[in-house]
C-alpha cells in the first residue's frame, strides 16, 4: 500500500446553523480545504470525493450527497458518494478516501464529514440517532441513543464504584479546551458545581456528560507521495483501521470493553508500529463521558475501569501524559454526528503542523483519533504523524 | 409605511381574566421537583364563563367608552387571535354585534400567530388613513394554546386589548409610522387536525424571534428618524421576560424604557394580546410628548413596529380598569388538576 498524506484541513465553526443547509456548509468545508492545500482550480484536480454522513435521510430528507456536495464545492463531475458508519462516518470517510490513494486508485481525493442535525425538532432526531442502535432489539423498543449510553454508564459504575463525579474531569478538560478553539460551540469553561449541579437527561448521564446537538462540516484533502508539492505541509496518514462489534449491546461478553474500539486501535497500532506509550494527544469520541472512558480503555491508554482514577490524577488534561480533545472534542466543540470523525482529523493536523494555538500540545508528533458509531458497533482509528 | 391622513388611537382596553396557575405546579406534575425554575412564576388561565370573544368584548367596551365615539361610527372590526371559539366562523362578528357596531361594518378574523393582533392594527390604520372609515377596531386576544408538558405550557397566557383608531385630531396617541416585516419562517405552527401548536425549540429564538423583530425595530427607527433615546417606552412580544430583554438591549433601549410595557413576568405570554398589552400598560401611565416604541412578533414569522407619540388628550381618555388592576386582581387555581379542567384538557366522553 501507498503512503497517503493530508495536505489540507477545512472547517465550518460548530454550532446551530439556522440559515446554512447541506450544501453550504459541505462547500465551505471543502473549499476551505482545498485552499489551505493550495489548490489551483485551473491546473489542479480532484480524482474522488467522499461524504461521511449519518442522517441526510432521516433528518434531511436528502440522500446521493455525492453528487450534492461535488456540485455545491464546484468539483463536477467528480466521482463522488456517501460513507455512512453512523457517528463513526466522518473516520470512515477519511478511512474509505485514504484507502483509494493507497491502492494506487487516485491521487488526489477530499474527505468531508457533514451534519445538519437542527432541521429536525427533537422527536425525529432522537430517532434519526437510534437508528444507528439494533432497530429490532433496541430502538424498536423505545431506547434512545442517550438511554443505551446510560445503561453502559450505570454499568460501569457498579462494576467499578465509580460517581457521577468522577466523570467530571472529561466534560471539563473538553470545555476548556473549546474555550479556546475559535471553531468551538461551547467556548465558556465549565466548573465541578456546573457539572454536578446539571440536570439528568437519563440517568445517571446529566446533559453535561453528553455532546449537544449541533450542525457543522469538515474536510481533508488527502493525496500520495507522487502527488506533494513544495508548498504543502504534510501530515502522513501512518495507519488507520475500522472494525465492528455486535450491533446491540445485548449480544457483548462484556459490555464495558468496546470491541470495535480496540480491534481497530490495535490494527492501527500494529500497522504503524506506534504503541500508546507514543502517542502525543488524542482525540477521544467523547459523545458521552462514559464513552470517553471506555475509548481511552479501549485504545491501552488505562486497563479495564481505570479510565477514571488515571483522569482523577490530570493524565488526560492539557500538560497530562495523554492530552485529550485537544481542541475541545465532541463535547465542546459540538457534536455534529457524521462530521465528528473528520473534525477529529482536522484538529489533529493542525495540531501536527504547530498551528493549534492557544491548545497547542507542544512537541506534538504523533496523534491518535477514534470516531466510534452506535455505542461501539462500529470504529475508526487513525494515527496520525507530523 | 404612513398613511394618506394622520391617524391615531383614540380609545383602548385591556383584559387579563382574574384566575392564575403557578407555573411551579405545572413543573410539580412534568418535571418533578429541582429542575430549573420556569421563566414567569404564574400565568393568566380563562374561567369557565371566558374566551377570546368575550375577553374581546370586554376589552373593546373599555377602548369605545374612553374614546366616547359612538358604535356606529366604527366601520370595521378585527380579531386577531390564534384560540378562536370556532374554527370556522367570524369571533369578529360577535364582537360588533356586541358593541352594537353592526351592520355597516368590516368584519373578519386575523391569523399571523402572536402577530395576529398588530396586523389588525395595521388593517386599522390603513382603513382610517385612506379615509374609507372614521373609525376602526383592532383587537389582539388570545386563550393561548399549548400541549400539556410542552415548554410552552409554562408561559401560554390569557388576555390581549383592543385599540380603537381614529383621525389623529381625536387620538390619544398618534401612529407616526409603522413597518411591517415577514418572511416564511416555519419555527411554531399547528397543522389542521392536530390539538396542539408543535414549535422549533431554540429555531424560535436566533432565527425567529430576533431576526424578525430586530429587523423591523431597525428599520423603523431608520424611518422616522429616532434613536431609543428618544423614546419612553419601548414594548416588544414577550414569549419570556429574558427575550425582550435581550432584544431591547441588543437594539440599546435601557431597562427603565422596557419595564412598564413587560407584563408576561406577571400574567405569561397571552400570544396575540402580549405586545398589545404591553403597549396598553405603557399608555396607562403615558405623559403627553412621549413617544412609544412598539414591536411585535409572530411566529411564522413577522413583526410589525409601530411609534406612537402621546397627545395631550391622554388624559381624559384612559378612565376606567388599568392593565395593572387587571393584573392585581388576581386568584389562583388549586393546582394543575383545576387548571386542566379550566383548559378544557380533561377528556370526559
Amino acid at each position: 500500500m501507498k503512503d497517503v498524506f493530508i495536505i489540507g484541513a477545512g472547517q465550518t465553526p460548530v454550532g446551530e446553523h439556522w440559515g446554512l443547509g447541506l450544501r453550504e456548509l459541505g462547500a465551505a468545508a471543502i473549499r476551505a480545504a482545498l485552499d489551505d492545500a493550495g489548490f489551483d482550480a485551473e491546473s489542479d484536480s480532484v480524482d474522488a470525493l467522499f461524504v461521511g454522513n449519518m442522517l441526510g435521510g432521516a433528518v434531511n430528507g436528502q440522500e446521493n450527497l455525492g453528487a450534492l456536495l461535488a456540485d455545491a464545492a464546484g468539483l463536477l463531475p467528480v466521482e463522488a458518494w456517501k460513507i455512512e458508519a453512523a457517528c463513526a462516518s466522518g473516520g470512515a470517510a477519511v478511512r474509505a478516501a485514504a484507502l483509494s490513494v493507497a491502492a494506487g486508485a487516485h491521487g488526489v481525493v477530499v474527505a468531508v464529514g457533514i451534519e445538519k442535525m437542527t432541521d429536525a425538532v427533537s422527536d425525529r432526531l432522537a430517532a434519526g440517532l437510534a437508528s444507528a442502535s439494533d432497530g429490532d432489539f433496541e430502538a424498536s423498543h423505545g431506547l434512545s441513543f442517550t438511554a443505551l449510553s446510560a445503561l453502559l454508564m450505570r454499568r460501569y459504575m457498579h462494576e467499578t464504584g465509580a460517581s457521577r463525579e468522577d466523570f467530571a474531569p472529561f466534560a471539563i478538560n473538553a470545555h476548556a479546551s473549546a474555550a479556546q478553539n475559535a471553531n468551538a460551540m461551547f467556548r465558556e469553561p465549565i466548573s465541578i458545581d456546573d457539572f454536578l449541579r446539571s440536570p439528568l437527561v437519563a440517568a445517571p448521564i446529566g446533559i453535561l456528560d453528553a455532546a449537544p446537538v449541533c450542525d457543522g462540516a469538515a474536510a481533508v484533502v488527502l493525496c500520495s507521495r507522487e502527488a506533494l508539492a513544495p508548498h504543502h505541509r504534510p501530515i502522513r496518514i501512518a495507519a488507520a483501521a475500522g472494525a465492528t462489534d455486535t450491533i446491540g449491546l445485548a449480544g457483548r461478553a462484556d459490555l464495558l470493553t468496546l470491541g470495535a474500539a480496540r480491534s481497530s486501535a490495535d490494527k492501527a497500532y500494529a500497522a504503524s508500529g506506534f504503541g500508546p506509550k507514543d502517542i502525543h494527544f488524542f482525540e477521544a469520541h467523547d459523545a458521552f463521558t462514559i464513552i470517553t472512558a471506555l475509548s481511552l480503555e479501549a485504545c491501552g491508554f488505562a486497563p479495564r475501569g481505570e479510565a477514571l482514577k488515571r483522569a482523577a490524577h490530570g493524565c488526560f488534561a492539557a500538560g497530562g501524559c495523554v492530552p485529550l480533545s485537544t481542541c475541545g472534542g465532541l463535547k465542546g466543540r459540538g457534536h455534529p454526528v457524521g462530521a465528528s470523525g473528520t473534525y477529529q482529523i482536522v484538529e489533529a493536523t493542525a495540531q501536527l503542523r504547530g498551528a493549534a494555538g492557544a491548545n497547542q500540545v507542544q512537541g506534538a508528533r504523533v496523534a491518535l483519533t477514534q470516531s466510534i458509531g452506535g455505542h461501539g458497533s462500529i470504529a475508526v482509528t487513525h494515527v496520525l504523524e507530523g | 409605511m404612513r398613511p394618506n391622513r394622520d391617524v391615531g388611537i383614540a380609545g383602548y382596553g385591556a383584559y387579563v381574566p382574574r384566575l392564575r396557575v403557578r407555573t411551579a405546579d405545572i413543573s410539580a406534575t412534568w418535571r418533578g421537583r429541582g429542575g430549573a425554575a420556569p421563566a414567569v412564576a404564574e400565568k393568566s388561565v380563562p374561567g369557565p364563563d371566558e374566551d377570546v370573544v368575550t375577553m374581546a368584548i370586554e376589552a373593546a367596551r373599555t377602548a369605545l367608552d374612553r374614546a366616547g365615539l359612538e358604535p356606529d361610527s366604527i366601520g370595521a372590526v378585527w380579531v386577531g387571535t390564534e384560540s378562536k371559539p370556532y374554527a370556522v366562523k367570524p369571533s369578529a362578528t360577535i364582537v360588533a354585534e356586541a358593541l352594537g357596531i353592526t351592520p355597516y361594518t368590516v368584519a373578519a378574523d386575523m391569523e399571523f400567530a402572536c402577530k395576529a393582533g398588530s396586523e389588525a392594527m395595521q388593517a386599522a390604520v390603513a382603513f382610517v388613513g385612506s379615509g374609507m372609515v372614521e373609525a376602526a377596531l383592532a383587537i389582539g386576544m388570545d386563550t393561548a394554546q399549548s400541549k400539556p408538558g410542552d415548554a410552552l405550557e409554562y408561559t401560554a397566557g390569557c388576555g390581549g386589548a383592543a385599540y380603537l383608531f381614529a383621525p389623529a385630531e381625536r387620538s390619544l396617541a398618534v401612529v407616526e409610522a409603522s413597518v411591517s416585516h415577514v418572511t416564511d419562517t416555519p419555527d411554531f405552527f399547528r397543522r389542521e387536525t392536530a390539538h396542539y401548536p408543535e414549535h422549533g425549540s431554540r429555531f424560535t429564538g436566533e432565527p425567529s424571534y430576533f431576526r424578525h423583530t430586530l429587523a423591523a425595530s431597525r428599520r423603523l427607527l431608520a424611518e422616522v428618524d429616532l434613536a431609543p433615546t428618544d423614546f419612553a417606552h419601548a414594548v416588544f412580544h414577550q414569549p419570556v421576560p429574558k427575550f425582550v430583554e435581550k432584544a431591547g438591549a441588543t437594539l440599546g433601549f435601557t431597562r427603565e424604557q422596557i419595564r412598564t410595557g413587560l407584563v408576561a413576568p406577571r400574567m405569561g405570554n397571552a400570544y396575540a394580546g402580549s405586545s398589545l398589552l404591553g403597549l396598553a400598560a405603557v399608555l396607562d401611565v403615558a405623559t403627553p410628548g412621549d413617544r412609544i416604541f412598539f414591536c411585535s412578533y409572530g411566529s411564522g414569522a413577522g413583526s410589525d413596529a409601530f411609534c406612537f407619540r402621546i397627545t395631550e388628550r391622554i388624559e381624559e381618555n384612559r378612565h376606567g380598569a388599568t392593565v395593572l388592576d387587571y393584573l392585581e386582581r388576581r386568584r389562583l387555581v388549586d393546582g394543575y388538576g383545576q387548571y386542566l379542567r379550566l383548559r378544557g384538557k380533561i377528556r370526559t366522553a
